[in-house]
């Protein structure tokens, strides 16, 4: 499987995402730095990783967003290849409008940072189909400003279409309707606040994000 | 020229910041605050002297970057 992970200034779960990535599938992704005018060719899986990238200036995500690599991003996207962004990388993919709605200041103002029961609302994503029937994750969670909000036409339009991959099992933020992950219309862009590559190793945080980099490759196989 | 931008949330979406600043306004003694928005300010130099061509481009900065249209709205100020 050939991948890639993109590297913004600030971004500081690239190399966690990059061991996650290798661990899974066996395979070791490209580093990409921000200011690339493109991916590399014949991509199966790129992640936009979480961190701080450009300090959150303006809003989060917002400046990374705007980086020269990101016109071949949304290429990839509309290309139908499989993008996951996490936490920052979450909020830079809403930022470059590759997902819909806004991530705004945890309502309690709070950086909530825990090991959090995560809650897989639909196993028909090509990113949670190997969870099955388990229905309860525990997947990291370490972030400032991962209130999801959403007009209610769009969240309902959201609900009805499948497109909430993940809701919190105990809402740490304010998100409307506790959604912690959302994917596009066409199901290939996932963007979600917990951390699945900080949950790969028994010794650090758990087993339950294995199956989410298992599921993608799986889907590209 | 310069543009001064106010960029602030949308009535309707909440303000945890804002609510926070109002709170604490109130605990200093100042009881008749009884809520604040928090929203961003960004003065902008701009290399023209056309007015409307620079409003047409600074709204048009909003759009693409200062703020994000799901949630803020914004207001231009122009100033020689």
């Amino acid at each position: 499987m050939k991948s890639a992970v993109i590297v913004y200034p600030g971004s500081n779960c690239d190399r966690d995402a990059a061991v996650a990535i290798e661990r899974v599938t066996g395979h070791a992704p490209t580093m990409v730095w921000h200011g690339e005018s493109s991916l590399p060719e014949g991509l199966d899986f790129i992640m936009v990783p979480g961190g701080f990238s450009y300090g959150d200036y303006l809003r989060c995500g917002a400046i990374a967003a705007r980086s020269p690599i990101t016109a071949d991003l949304i290429k990839q996207a509309e290309a139908g290849v499989p993008i996951l962004g996490v936490c920052n990388g979450f909020q830079i993919l809403i930022e470059a409008g590759l997902l819909p709605g806004a991530l705004m200041r945890n309502e309690g103002l709070h950086f909530v940072c825990e090991r959090a029961p995560l809650l897989v609302e639909t196993s028909q994503t090509r990113f949670t189909s190997g969870y099955g029937d388990t229905k309860e994750l525990t997947i990291p969670i370490a972030h400032h400003d991962g209130n999801y909000f959403a007009d209610t036409e769009t969240l309902d339009r959201l609900e009805g279409e499948g497109q909430v991959a993940f809701r919190y099992g105990n809402n740490p933020n304010g998100s409307a309707r506790d959604i912690a992950g959302i994917t596009n219309a066409n199901g290939n862009v996932l963007g979600m606040m917990p951390h699945p590559e900080r949950a790969v190793d028994a010794k650090h945080g758990g087993t339950d994000g294995v199956k989410l980099f298992e599921s993608v490759m799986g889907s590209v196989q | 020229m310069k543009a001064r931008v106010h960029v602030y949330l949308k009535p309707g979406v909440l303000d945890p910041q804002g609510q926070a600043v109002a709170t604490s306004l109130n605990h200093l003694g100042f009881e008749e605050v009884s809520a604040a928005r928090q929203g961003k300010f960004i003065e902008i130099d701009l290399e023209t002297a056309d007015a409307e061509e620079a409003q047409k481009r600074v709204a048009e900065m909003c759009d693409k970057l200062l703020a994000n249209p799901v949630i803020e709205n914004y207001d231009i100020e122009l100033s020689a």
